[in-house]
């Protein structure tokens, strides 16, 4: 494997399933990691210093969405779980312990290796490309953002969404719109991550996360930057 | 016919309030019942006990002044006599005055009146008046106090009489009274007549006294009466009232709720009974909502116990499919086979996950604001590569405005994708029509094929889990069967409606009406079901499928006539 495309850290506690998204991450030329128990996962992820986290949702030791908060806690590392739940209770309450995008279960080879690369994508150009919204300015390529020249700290998907945000102030983004541009779907109607992950996003940069200025609701549409 | 009903409903939406009032207050019935037949018990023995009290004084009153004058007269006639006798003969006038004078003295007490009248030598004519004395409240007394009836009857019997009159004064006053008369005879002068009259002003004011209290005394009963059965109706009727309450709020699911219960009365026994009730409801409810747990639990467990398993073997057979150029030929068709099979498997365990989800009530409505175009903008753009491969051409109409409505957009894009497919799949190459439109209370899209249509009966059939309209051709078109189960849940869910029609040789068309707001009411589809240009060969009588469950019987959205709603 001269050329890796990333490590992948798979946390899942069935052997089989875990063995299998090895051979298809090998063969997309991924470096696969494994770690088969939620209590341990987190020392595997320190050590192991992964690019993206595989993430099963349902896990002996420790729960799924612990090890996700604790990763999401001390670093902005893609995670993308693997649930065979689909009840927006429980997609909701992983992407809100900080999972970027989830896949259920069962999944076909190209449908999880899409996710993983849209999550590992560098897509900046080359070249300075500075953005703002609202108070916050934008350094796209050195991926901060500042309010008052106060690093703010984002997960790299946070602040595609925002950068998608800020590139087009004058544009209103459909929930689908932001699927396709920062989550790399087609015709998903599956609106529940955008939700949860704008919030999210809220939490960090809004002064009054209850009443946004920045990433502003528009009802029955979707988001767009606020004013400046 | 139908003004005459529109007439009767206004009037009794006028009555509708004081009559609801009635209807729904118990305490309010018995209140006024009471105090109806209390009247007409008091009324009637007040009347009695004013009609005994009255005829008790007059005929005291009677007595005492019949006694006085007969008295009156006997002397009056003595002294009449007496002045006959003696040596000179008076005029008859001044024997007359002093007569009267003499009475009157005796008399004393006002009021009362003594007239001494001529009697006409024919009847008919106006009576003389020969002296009146005594005056009352009013001035003077008229003798037309003394009704010609009384006189007829002195002059008649030569014998004393009386009656009640009203009694008249100069001044046109008028008191009841009794009136006594009796004739004398005036020696030289002729017939007089002798009257007393007795003004029964005393006794007026007495009756008058007893029908005030009588009354006071009738509606101080009446209201006492109206209390008293307000208070009892409320001993029986409160605690009614509250297990009316307690069993609202236990059929609005507080299964806790229970009635107190005190003594061991009829009462006490209806609230243990209810207790009774209640707590036997409780344990059966518990019992199915345990059950229903225990079924949401399994169905949670065996979708992952299945789901992991599943990923590996589908992940297995995907990479061996990829790598099937490098098998024999016989490996390489089974990688084929299982290939496809999983395929299969898969959206039948999704599908059957789905609906034990619906089943055992699971099921969330995660409800956001869309823009229905978009959706089924995304539904047929999905279904392109199908429509590609059947040569099928989809045409979409849908207003230029946005059509809003809170919806599930992950159920509404299942349903839509569902019915595209379905049409295209069952569409036989023809044209698929989809219209989207929208009112206030409602949007609506539906999906109209042109192929071989449904047979009469089967629009009703269409909804039900693995029901084929070709069995033969389950194995070719694909497809779980579950489809339009899951998607008569979805929409079901947001309170709407799915509804199929079909025509044979004529296609389908299935019509999905969901509510703007969830919870929403509506009272029509804003899109009509049968298409405008049905109706060629065989054409069925409409008989959409309805969710009994959900849709109003009478509002009847379905129009009967094609093209009845427009835009389609």
């Amino acid at each position: 494997m001269s050329d890796v495309k990333g490590r992948v850290l798979v946390v899942d506690d069935d052997t089989a399933l875990a063995e299998m998204l090895g051979i298809v991450l090998r063969a997309e030329g991924f470096e696969p990691l494994f770690c088969a128990d939620g209590a341990k996962a987190l020392t595997a992820f320190r050590e192991a210093k992964p690019d993206l986290v595989l993430l099963d949702l349902m896990l002996p030791g420790r729960d799924g969405i612990d090890v996700c908060r604790s990763i999401r806690a001390e670093s902005g590392v893609p995670i993308v779980m693997l649930t065979a739940k689909t009840d927006t209770v429980d997609v909701v309450l992983g992407l809100e312990s900080g999972a970027d995008d989830y896949v259920v279960k069962p999944f076909k080879p190209k449908e999880l290796v899409a996710r993983v690369r849209t999550r590992l994508r560098r897509t900046e150009p080359p070249g300075q490309e500075n953005l703002t919204i609202g108070d916050l300015t934008i350094d796209v390529a050195g991926h901060a953002v500042k309010r008052d020249g106060v690093p703010i700290a984002l997960t790299p998907l946070e602040f595609d969404l925002l950068a998608a945000l800020a590139r087009k102030p004058w544009q209103v983004f459909t929930r689908e719109v932001l699927l396709q541009e920062v989550w790399g779907y087609r015709h998903a109607a599956d609106t529940r991550l955008v939700n949860v992950h704008v919030q999210r996003l809220r939490s960090k940069i809004e002064h009054d996360p209850e009443r946004p200025q920045i990433v502003v609701t528009v009802r029955g549409v979707g988001y767009k930057a606020g004013p400046s | 016919m139908s003004s005459w009903s529109a007439g009767w409903s206004r009037a009794a939406a006028v009555l509708d309030r004081p009559l609801g009032a009635w209807r729904r207050s118990v305490s309010l019935r018995v209140v006024a019942t009471t105090m109806a037949l209390s009247l007409v018990v008091v009324a009637i023995v007040g009347l009695l006990l004013v009609n005994s009290i009255n005829g008790g004084l007059l005929a005291a009153k009677e007595q005492s002044s019949l006694v006085e004058a007969t008295a009156g007269t006997s002397e009056a006639q003595s002294l009449m006599d007496a002045a006959d006798t003696g040596p000179t003969t008076p005029s008859a006038s001044r024997l007359v005055d002093s007569v009267t004078g003499g009475l009157l003295a005796r008399a004393g007490s006002p009021g009362r009146v003594v007239a001494l009248l001529a009697s006409p030598p024919e009847r008919g004519e106006t009576p003389e008046r020969i002296g009146v004395a005594g005056g009352g409240p009013g001035g003077d007394i008229s003798e037309a106090s003394i009704p010609l009836d009384l006189r007829a009857a002195v002059q008649r019997d030569s014998r004393q009489s009386w009656t009640y009159t009203e009694i008249l004064y100069t001044n046109g006053a008028t008191v009841p009274g009794l009136v006594v008369g009796a004739p004398l005879s005036v020696p030289g002068a002729g017939q007089y007549e002798l009257y007393y009259l007795f003004p029964l002003t005393e006794e007026q004011e007495t009756l008058q006294l007893v029908q005030r209290a009588v009354l006071v005394v009738a509606i101080l009963l009446v209201l006492m009466l109206a209390g008293i059965a307000y208070l009892v109706t409320r001993q029986v009727v409160s605690p009614v009232r509250v297990a009316a309450r307690t069993a609202e709020k236990f059929s609005a699911g507080q299964l806790t709720e229970r009635m107190s219960v005190r003594g061991e009365d009829d009462l006490a026994k209806l609230a243990t009974s209810f207790n009774d009730m209640a707590s036997n409801l409780q344990t059966q409810i518990t019992r199915l909502e345990q059950l229903s747990r225990v079924q949401q639990r399994f169905v949670s467990d065996v979708s992952h116990e299945l789901r992991t398993p599943l990923t590996t073997v589908r992940m297995a057979a995907d990479v061996l499919y990829e790598a099937r150029g490098e098998l024999d030929p016989a490996a390489e068709r089974s990688a084929e086979l299982l290939q496809n099979q999983l395929d299969r498997f898969e959206s039948l365990l999704a599908d059957l996950l789905e609906i034990s989800r619906f089943d055992a009530g699971a099921a969330v409505l995660d409800a956001d604001p869309v823009d229905l175009r978009a959706l089924v903008e995304r539904a047929v753009d999905a279904a392109a590569p199908l429509a590609e491969r059947k040569e099928t051409e989809v045409v979409v109409t849908a207003p230029d405005t946005v059509c809003l409505v809170e919806a599930d957009a992950r159920r509404i894009d299942r349903v839509l994708r569902n019915l595209v497919v379905n049409a295209i799949e069952h569409g036989e190459g023809r044209p698929v029509e989809v219209a989207v439109a929208c009112n206030d209370e409602a949007v609506a899209v539906t999906v109209r094929d042109h192929g071989v249509g449904l047979k009469p009966g089967e629009s009703s059939l269409v909804f039900n889990r693995f029901w084929r309209a070709d069995p033969a051709r389950a194995r070719t078109t694909g497809g779980t069967g579950l489809g339009l189960s899951i998607s008569l849940e979805d929409v079901r869910l947001h309170g709407g409606w799915l509804q199929a029609w079909g025509a044979p040789g004529d296609g389908a068309s299935f019509r999905m009406t969901l509510p703007t707001k969830v919870g929403g009411s509506m009272t029509a589809s804003p899109l009509p079901l049968e298409p405008a240009d049905a109706g060629g060969r065989g054409r069925q009588p409409l008989r959409p499928y309805r969710d009994p469950r959900r849709e109003p019987d009478a509002a009847a959205p379905v129009p009967s006539t094609a093209g009845e709603g427009g835009s389609s």
